[in-house]
């Protein structure tokens, strides 16, 4: 007779078979027993955090930074819809995860039992796909093929609920090896043929652009080393979505910067005066195109996506390729060698010459104060002060996010982690408590903003918990700083609702979580302060006081074309138009 | 420009013309997998003119799922992919390409009354061949297939004879021709 094993071990044996090192969770009624295998288990490290959400960041940061699946274990009910912002953002962000959720035992299912939520219905719109398991017997299968699916093709979360009766019963296990999915096989080879004619159309291109997105990063590292080498040997500038910055090294020359909302002048402008423009695992979103009907008007795109529905699903692609990034960016170099293709030598210096004008704009310039602290410039300490060690980056969401992009520079992929198409404030202090399980020597600091942080602080005490010496390094301007700055553009100085009143003493809240509290209130003391920040190996909550007023530019505002930026040194307050203002 | 869906900017064009697209899509046939399909089409604003579905292969269970939407071009093609994209969907047919494929929808209908309207109630339903599956003395329950065109035809011309209650099946469809899809 076949080995039986209860549907809690089988979740657990899955687990180890898939390589699972860490979970993040929280434990409650309906996953007790997994709860009671995993305390019998002495390989699989679990992590405890105070909010469901921040297990599910945390698990996002963890799959971010290695490029391996993070794994979430809550309870029914409120355990799982706790988790629903998480999954959201890991579905907009594709990012590899499992979530498993515990359910009251089947034959309760529809009663409104104790803690019953209806967990696959409700994530069936934010997942890559779910599961309700009502049979041990299909526990094993179910396991690894949302490993699979959670993992390949465009990769995203994937929704386990357990009946807590399924967690009870017996049943064999099925190893990995005999598991394959019957319908989901992604193409991750690109159509030679389209490869061909995507070369052909790049070697005669005179004004060339690179817009690449965290497709590049999900194809992993190789995908990263093969965009460096097409991209050095085209000599085409580059640019990169928020997603994707670190694919391609900022302190290269051939970089622009990212683009978008609140790119570069050169990055936007290239964008929309380029000929052929040469999209890598990007979706054209909003942020990125701006204004559609004006987005970059005269050039043939060329759109390498995994995912088939982003093609022409805003933008219409001239050639696109269907095909994982790291591998189309493979064959695109074989193509492009074998031809010995030479873009337009002199066009290309021509192009050059024109972005560096555009360069010579320096759209990230702002006023330097000797007595309060700018925001870029406490960014630009801490990348200078930080520089050459190993140093992943989280942020919340806001002006900081967008300043912690413009002026942290990036030079590896993996190593930046932000909620992009979600734009969950309360994202990146859990999600550094993730990075740092993963990588327990590095450098893991949060970019935070004074009212973001304080959506998921509470995993302050998860950091310590663990020995976690994660830095939160609060940008404090005392202001839903974004939410301001567009109260001051579009809705004509009424600050309505959007300054962090009766703010905690960031210091003191540091203490009485058992961590340490430090403050910088003028540019004098910045860099001491940085240094005893790092030097710090215990979970470090940074108060940095900054101008409350200072406005995130360049910015293409709602409504507006690449060419429509407002730039640092223009004096006018910019205007948004009637229609600008319903936009988002 | 032609009228672009997922963006958050205004593209006014009244331009953009609307077609009619049946599609048939095959699914495992697993719990959930056709609110997945339903859902799909609510959450990203897409419309459902008909939909049938029903298991069509027992051995392999899959099912066949025929839904008749409508949209631009562009979005037909999204339509399209976003469904390909759900995990249980094998394929996604497009019956409207080409050689449109062959359309059939069943109806019921009930028609009650006496005298002359039941007569040209009963001489109406020979015209368009449907067939009488009940009668009492004062009513028919027609049953009634063809396109979605004549079954419409058909009900209209019952309202003044007594219409009382219709139920449709909804479209399914087939490609013409030999070969399977
Ligand atoms: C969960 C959530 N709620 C609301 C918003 C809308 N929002 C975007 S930025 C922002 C202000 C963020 O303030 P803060 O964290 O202080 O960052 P700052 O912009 O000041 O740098 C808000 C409220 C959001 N992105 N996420
Ligand atoms: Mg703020």
């Amino acid at each position: 007779m076949t080995q039986e094993f209860t549907g809690a071990e089988i979740v657990i044996r899955a687990l180890k078979e898939q390589g699972v090192e860490v979970i993040f969770g929280y434990p409650g009624g309906a996953v007790l027993p997994i709860y009671d295998a995993l305390f019998q288990d002495d390989q699989i490290r679990h992590v405890l955090v105070r909010h469901e959400q921040g297990a599910v960041h945390a698990a996002e940061g963890y799959a971010r930074s290695t490029g391996k699946p993070g794994v979430v274990l809550v309870t029914s009910g409120p355990g799982a819809t706790n988790a629903v912002t998480g999954i959201t953002d890991a579905l907009m962000d594709s990012i590899p995860i499992i979530v498993l959720t515990g359910q009251v035992p089947t034959h309760l299912i529809g009663s409104d039992a104790f803690q019953e939520c209806d967990t696959v219905g409700i994530t069936r719109p934010c997942t890559k796909h779910n599961y309700l398991v009502k049979r041990a017997e299909d526990l094993a299968r179910v396991m690894h093929e949302a490993f699979y699916v959670a993992t390949t093709g465009r990769p995203g979360p994937v929704v386990i609920d357990i009946p807590k009766d399924v967690q009870f019963k017996k049943a064999a296990y099925t190893g990995k090896a005999n598991v394959s999915h019957r319908t989901y096989r992604p193409q991750t080879k690109g159509d030679l043929k389209r490869i061909k004619e995507a070369v052909e159309l790049m070697a005669s291109a005179r004004k060339p652009v690179f817009y690449t997105g965290g497709g590049v990063i999900n194809a992993g590292p190789r995908a990263s080393k093969l965009l460096r080498e097409l991209v050095r040997l085209t000599g085409f500038p580059i640019t990169s979505t928020l997603m994707g910055l670190g694919a391609y090294p900022a302190s290269d020359r051939q970089w622009l910067g990212m683009l978008g909302m609140h790119g570069t002048y050169e990055a936007n402008l290239a964008m929309h005066r380029c000929d052929v423009m040469i999209n890598i695992g990007a979706r054209f979103d909003d942020r990125v195109t701006g204004r559609l009907d004006a987005f970059s008007p005269s050039s043939k795109k060329i759109h390498v996506d995994i995912d088939p529905s982003s093609i022409n699903k805003t933008v219409r692609a001239d050639i696109a390729v269907i095909g994982d990034a790291a591998e189309v960016l493979a064959d695109m170099i074989a193509v492009w060698k074998s031809g010995r293709k030479e873009a337009e030598p002199q066009a290309l210096a021509q192009w050059w010459k024109q972005i560096d004008t555009w360069r010579a704009r320096k759209s990230l310039s702002y006023k330097k104060s000797d007595t309060v602290i700018k925001p870029q410039f406490a960014i630009e300490r801490l990348y200078t002060l930080t520089r050459g060690r190993k140093t992943f980056v989280s942020t919340e969401v806001g002006q900081h996010q967008m300043w912690a992009a413009q002026h942290f520079h990036f030079e590896e992929p993996n190593r930046w982690m932000t909620s992009g198409g979600l734009g969950t404030m309360g994202y990146g202090l859990p999600a550094a408590v993730g990075i740092q399980m993963a990588h327990p020597d590095a450098l893991v600091i949060d970019i935070a903003g004074e009212a973001s942080v304080q959506m998921t602080m509470q995993e302050m005490s998860t950091a310590v918990q663990y020995d976690l010496p994660i830095k939160i390094f609060i940008l404090n301007n005392q202001y839903m700083g974004m939410v301001r700055q567009w109260q001051q553009l579009l809705h004509g100085g009424r600050y309505s609702h959007s300054y962090s009143e009766a703010l905690p003493d960031f210091v003191r809240l540091a203490e009485a979580y058992g961590c340490v509290g430090l403050r910088a209130s003028t540019p004098g003391e910045l860099d001491a302060k940085i240094e005893e920040m790092i030097s710090i190996k215990r979970p470090v909550l940074f108060d940095c006081v900054v101008d409350p007023n200072e406005n995130c530019l360049p910015m293409i505002p709602s409504g507006k074309a690449h060419d429509e930026m407002i730039l640092p040194d223009m004096v006018d307050a910019p205007t948004v138009s009637e229609e600008g203002k319903v936009l988002v | 420009m032609s009228q672009q869906p997922g963006s958050a900017y205004f593209l006014v064009d009244a331009r953009a013309r609307e077609i009619r697209t049946t599609l048939a899509v095959i699914v495992d046939n697993e719990p959930g997998v056709l609110a997945r399909v339903v859902g799909l089409f609510s959450g990203r604003g897409y419309n459902i003119e008909s939909l049938t579905v029903a298991e069509t292969d027992h051995i392999g269970h899959t099912s066949r799922i025929t839904i008749v939407t409508s949209g631009t071009v562009e979005i037909i093609e999204q339509i399209k992919a976003q469904i390909g994209r759900l995990i249980p969907v094998h394929r996604v047919i497009d019956l409207s390409l080409d050689k449109p494929g062959i359309e059939r929808e069943m109806a019921l209908v009930k028609v009650a009354g006496s005298g002359d309207k039941r007569v040209e109630a009963l001489r109406v339903s020979e015209a368009f061949r449907a067939r009488v599956i009940d009668t009492t003395h004062s009513s028919f329950v027609f049953e009634i297939t063809g396109a979605p065109e004549k079954i419409d035809a058909f009900v209209d011309l019952m309202k003044p004879l007594g219409l009382v209650e219709v139920s449709r099946t909804g479209v399914v469809a087939i490609s013409r021709g030999a070969e399977a899809m």
